[in-house]
């Protein structure tokens, strides 16, 4: 019988290469890609490879098998998620007038920051607690898959230039200071104050295979997920709900939904709009 | 060929040029459309939204992660996200902007070529930007029909232009022709 040498078309090639990749990597370094949503990812591995000035995923694999410092650095390509402080001001807003008020009927509580990437969500809700006089009986859990990142968020040092930006974020917030009292601008950025993160404890979890490690109040995640394909979507849900005290309230992004999860039935809208659940039974 | 994805890419003065063309689509046309059409992260949820859907009967929406894919159906690339699309979903992003432009029309355009081939359209209107060009230039490379708004009835010429330079169009055309060239594709398929 002949073999479709070249039935194929190229297309189908390259998804058969990113999959021996990411089963390769799962193998070689125990990281697991391999239920990241598939337009998202491919984009990613298309900017590793050309950084590392290569054609083809194959010729990606075999660096990445064969160099832990190529692995590093797609690593950080798959991990880092672009934010912003403040992103979605009205989302703050909703925070503050919404979740607050509850947070405030516990003598102490919990935040998980899940997929934390390089911080800017976590010094974000840390002003806000602040300035809701949270702070002291509050502990906010910061995680990322990536220990480098993890390292980088617990830094607390953004781009100088962006501050213009998360300025204006800050205030359609509701922000109540001046943004600046937060930060000291240095040469290498801006450095935010250490006290907004005594409370905070940065760590590195993996939501594809860690477990569930504390019961939370509050469990933010937003715009992490929208990078995993449904499957492992549900499975995260879970985690959550699993990680969630009754009445707790699950934060997640402007477009993301629990429409499409197992877990629908088990939270109540608090505010529909800017997506914040409430876990009722 | 059966059109499946048409993806419509606008920049400065997109609005206008994007109501138009939906207004003279008849339903003879039924792919799936999905508007990519830049604007700045503040800008009023829902908006755009609402605007176009004055234009149109079809169900204008902005999808949200992982959202099942309609035919007959106008979806806007939400702000701040970049659109991608996948198998029978949409899928969403927050990489760093392309272009400029968060949503980015390469980003959404590269995507559809990957999972429509053949069997996507893709339409660059007017723009002062160079987005847009690479991604119809992919969408052309895997088969798909590549369409680009005659630069001189552009509100801004310099993307429509920029895509022509990129690839080999199909057609380049004012937006009314636009419609009816859409309208002949559809009407081969009934025919064949």
């Amino acid at each position: 019988m002949a073999l479709p040498l070249d039935g194929r078309p190229e297309l189908d090639l390259e998804q058969l290469e990113i999959e021996l990749l990411l089963e390769a990597i799962y193998r070689r370094y125990g990281f697991d890609f391999r239920d990241y949503a598939p337009a998202s990812l491919r984009r990613r591995l298309h900017r590793r490879m050309s950084g590392e000035r290569v054609e083809t995923v194959s010729a990606l694999q075999e660096l990445v098998l064969h160099d832990p410092a190529v692995m590093e650095r797609l690593l950080l390509d798959l991990s880092v998620n672009v934010t912003a402080m403040f992103r979605d001001p009205s989302f703050f807003h909703a925070f503050r007038s919404k979740v607050v008020p509850l947070l405030k009927t516990y003598p102490f509580t919990r935040v998980w920051v899940a997929g934390c990437s390089t911080g800017e969500e976590v010094y974000s809700l840390a002003i806000l607690l602040v300035e809701e006089g949270l702070e002291e009986r509050t502990r906010v859990y910061a995680t990322d898959i990536n220990q480098a990142v993890v390292d980088q968020a617990r830094l607390g040092v953004f781009p100088l230039e962006k501050m213009q930006e998360y300025t204006q974020n800050y205030i359609r917030a509701g922000g109540m200071r001046a943004f600046s009292e937060y930060y000291v601008a240095r040469y290498d950025g801006a450095r935010f104050a250490r006290t907004l993160v005594d409370n905070v404890v940065f760590a590195q979890h993996n939501l594809a295979s860690d477990a569930a490690f504390n019961e939370f109040h509050v469990v933010s995640c937003r715009n992490v997920m929208i990078y995993f394909d449904r499957p492992l979507q549900e499975h995260v849900h879970n985690l959550f709900y699993e990680s969630l005290a009754m009445f707790g309230v699950l934060a997640l992004g402007q477009k993301e939904t629990i429409r499409f999860s197992p877990r629908e039935e088990s939270y109540e809208g608090l505010d529909l709009a800017e997506k914040l659940y409430r876990k009722i039974r | 060929m059966n059109y499946d994805m048409i993806a419509i890419g606008a920049s400065w003065g997109g609005l206008h040029a994007i109501g138009t063309l939906l207004e003279g689509l008849v339903s003879a046309v039924d792919a799936t459309i999905v508007v990519v059409q830049h604007r700045g992260p503040q800008s009023q949820r829902g908006l755009l939204e609402l605007l176009l859907q004055e234009h149109v009967d079809r169900r204008v929406s902005e999808p949200e992660d992982k959202e099942p894919i309609e035919r007959s159906h106008v979806y806007v690339a939400p702000a701040d996200y970049h659109l991608l699309v996948e198998r029978r979903h949409f899928a969403l992003s927050v990489e760093e902007r392309v272009n400029y432009a968060r949503p980015s029309i390469d980003v959404f355009f590269q995507s559809a070529a990957e999972a429509y081939g053949a069997r996507a359209i893709g339409i660059v209107l007017t723009g002062a930007n160079v987005d847009g060009a690479a991604g119809l230039a992919a969408i052309k490379a895997r088969g798909g029909v590549a369409i680009v708004q005659d630069p001189g009835t552009a509100a801004r010429a310099t993307m429509p232009q920029a895509a022509i330079a990129a690839t080999a169009a199909d057609a380049v055309l004012p937006l009314e022709e636009i419609s009816r060239f859409l309208e002949g594709l559809s009407s081969q398929v009934s025919a064949s």
